[in-house]
């Protein structure tokens, strides 16, 4: 049987179209939900944080500790504290995420590198409450205390190492991934002119995956921010903090305020000033891995187009 | 340069040769190779003492208990005390992340990967979830209080918590692993060659025709992989419950509850178990209870790499 070929036998019967537009518009609805969660999560910070802004004198932010239920609501003591923390854990998560980079990038086997690998992502798949109770139960008894003779139990050092060992795979797989993207002819031409393995590395390989490097170091600066639970459990100060700079001090960090308000004993009930502080910090926390992010996935795209 | 050439004109033909042959040795570059195994070995070792540690702290109660820790519930007594109500709340959770975060993250990656022209919603869209995927955890606990939570209860589901129940953790884990899901999703559908699309609209298929019968079949086996590492990520989270009113503490499940009394009322998931064994002031609970709590949680996360790792290698093609 045969048919002329018409325009409208090539669009396709009513019924199909209709069925097409339909899936599509589902589709469109999946999408939207994303940016739903987006606009809900700002709507429910923001609104929460005007109204505990709009009962707080600006002097109160600035006092002398972390106190919410006592009315004490310092936020440098937690940026400080945040600060010391996340340092601690790119001091330790910068070297070891690097150099087992560039070892597995560079110099490891084929056969090396197949169970390598997958050993790093072991590491990176360890839930955070499991650190945090390792940093508790070991990093600040057997490391902590054996160096530093005069630290308590709960040290915002311990909670710092326990952020760095979570952060190290993350440092380790991206710039793995950075350093692998770079293409092997800028390698040859390197070791066409004479240069060994260990300057190709310094001389070529990290400068053609900074961007990705770097993107990498962001992101695990960003993740360390918003880690909670290593710091809930190793830090203390559960209560509140007084503003320190002493890594051997108790401490608490953005995100452990939050937590431990929320958990305290006597339940954030509804309309109090502690329950809406929790939402102001929960802001600021929000809008600081919220740039940092941003800055880190410029990086990425970067180094995605570069080759 | 450290090829023992002063200058040009002292350069013999022995000179170079000696030079290409590397008779000396570049203590630099054998002290960076060094540094560098160094620096992977240590990494190494801190998961190697991490995990005999724990595992040499909780072989007392594996030993003692055998199966019935993880078989008995909560209690005051660290005699009986186990994980499985623990392990209740983490697959219910699980379960509500399968119905819900997968097939809205599915969606949006399909909508993302085949409907996308480079239109200006389609790279807002993209933004957001990446952005989203950023967001620290205890965030999402705050959005769950604020808006899950009463939605649970507008829902009618308030139940004997007010709505700070196992689904409100549910939606919430949703929510936190739905940027996850999207991402993974994408890669695998980026990865099904063109070839294969062209095929199904040679002969006429629709955009939706050859989405179901051509790429969904390629891309699945990588789209399911990545959920169930997305799984794994939901059943350890341990912050955003924390927020949203989990209990922390001892509690009794209703003995003779209906399946809604259980959903509605208190709960509690595998690693706030752990978190709330470790606070304990009660010496056993935190010195051998939480470490064999963590066997258990790392057990379950285990097998569902395991479960991922299978099916990649049972399914993957190569093209």
């Amino acid at each position: 049987m045969t048919q002329p070929l018409t325009i409208e036998g090539l669009v396709g019967d009513r019924k199909r179209r209709r069925r097409e537009r339909r899936v599509k518009s589902l589709f469109v609805l999946a999408g939207l939900v994303s940016i739903a969660i987006s606009v809900a999560i700002v709507v429910s910070l923001a609104g929460e944080a005007w109204s505990f802004l709009s009962q707080v004198e600006l002097s109160e932010l600035f006092t002398v500790g972390w106190f919410p239920r006592r009315g004490l609501f310092d936020i440098p003591t937690l940026l400080i504290a945040t600060t010391i923390i996340a340092g601690i854990g790119m001091i330790v998560a910068i070297p070891l995420g690097l150099g087992t980079a560039s070892y597995l990038a560079e110099y490891a086997t084929p056969r090396a590198r197949r169970w390598l690998k997958p050993t790093i992502e072991v590491l990176a798949g360890i839930p955070s409450v499991v650190l945090g109770f390792w940093a508790l139960t070991f990093i600040s008894p057997e490391v902590v205390s054996r160096i530093f003779t005069s630290a308590k139990p709960f040290t915002m050092m311990a909670a710092g190492l326990g952020v760095g060992v979570l952060i190290t795979p993350l440092v380790a797989t991206v710039s793995e991934d950075a350093m692998r993207s770079v293409p092997r002819e800028l390698r040859e031409a390197s070791y066409g002119l004479g240069a060994d393995r260990a300057t190709t590395v310094r001389r070529v390989v990290f400068p053609a995956a900074l961007s990705g490097i770097v993107a990498s170091m962001i992101l695990a600066l960003s993740r360390a921010i918003g880690e909670t639970m290593i710091v809930f459990m190793a830090a203390g100060a559960v209560g509140g903090a007084l503003r320190t700079w002493d890594p051997l001090d108790p401490g608490q960090t953005m995100t452990a305020a939050i937590a431990s308000l929320a958990t305290g004993s006597d339940q954030v009930a509804g309309e109090g000033l502690a329950f809406q502080s929790l939402f102001f910090v929960g802001l600021l926390l929000f809008l600081i891995t919220l740039a940092l992010n941003s800055v880190s996935n410029r990086f990425v795209r970067k180094y995605r187009e570069q080759y | 340069m450290a090829m023992g050439l002063k200058n040009r004109s002292e350069a013999t033909t022995e000179d170079v040769a000696k030079a290409i042959r590397r008779s000396k040795v570049h203590w630099q570059s054998t002290l960076f190779s060094v540094v560098l195994l160094l620096l992977l070995l240590t990494t190494l070792v801190i998961l190697f003492v991490l995990l005999a540690d724990i595992i040499v702290k909780a072989y007392p109660t594996f030993q003692e208990r055998g199966l019935s820790f993880v078989t008995s519930g909560l209690s005051l007594n660290p005699e009986t005390a186990g994980v499985f109500t623990g392990i209740v709340g983490s697959l219910v959770i699980a379960l509500i992340v399968v119905l819900l975060a997968f097939p809205i993250g599915m969606s949006t990656a399909i909508y993302l990967e085949e409907y996308a022209a480079a239109s200006r919603f389609n790279r807002f869209l993209d933004t957001t979830v990446r952005n989203l995927a950023g967001v620290p955890s205890i965030v999402y606990g705050l959005l769950g209080l604020a808006m899950f939570v009463p939605l649970v209860r507008m829902m009618g589901l308030g139940g004997s918590t007010d709505g700070k129940n196992v689904i409100a953790a549910g939606i919430t884990m949703s929510a936190l692993v739905l940027p996850i899901v999207i991402i993974t999703s994408s890669e695998a559908i980026r990865a099904v060659p063109n070839s294969i699309r062209e095929a199904g609209f040679g002969v006429g298929a629709t955009k939706w025709e050859v989405i179901r019968s051509h790429v969904m079949p390629v891309a699945l086996p990588g789209i399911l992989t990545g959920t169930v590492l997305t799984l794994a990520r939901a059943i350890g989270e341990t912050a955003p419950l924390l927020v949203i009113g989990v209990a922390t503490g001892y509690f009794a499940p209703p003995g003779d509850a209906t399946i809604l009394d259980q959903l509605t009322g208190a709960y509690t998931a595998l690693p706030v178990v752990v978190f709330s064994w470790t606070r304990q002031t009660q010496g056993e609970f935190a010195e051998t209870l939480a470490p064999a709590a963590i066997v258990v949680l790392l057990g379950v996360l285990f097998i569902l790499n395991g479960a991922a790792i299978w099916l990649r290698n049972r399914t993957e093609k190569k093209w």
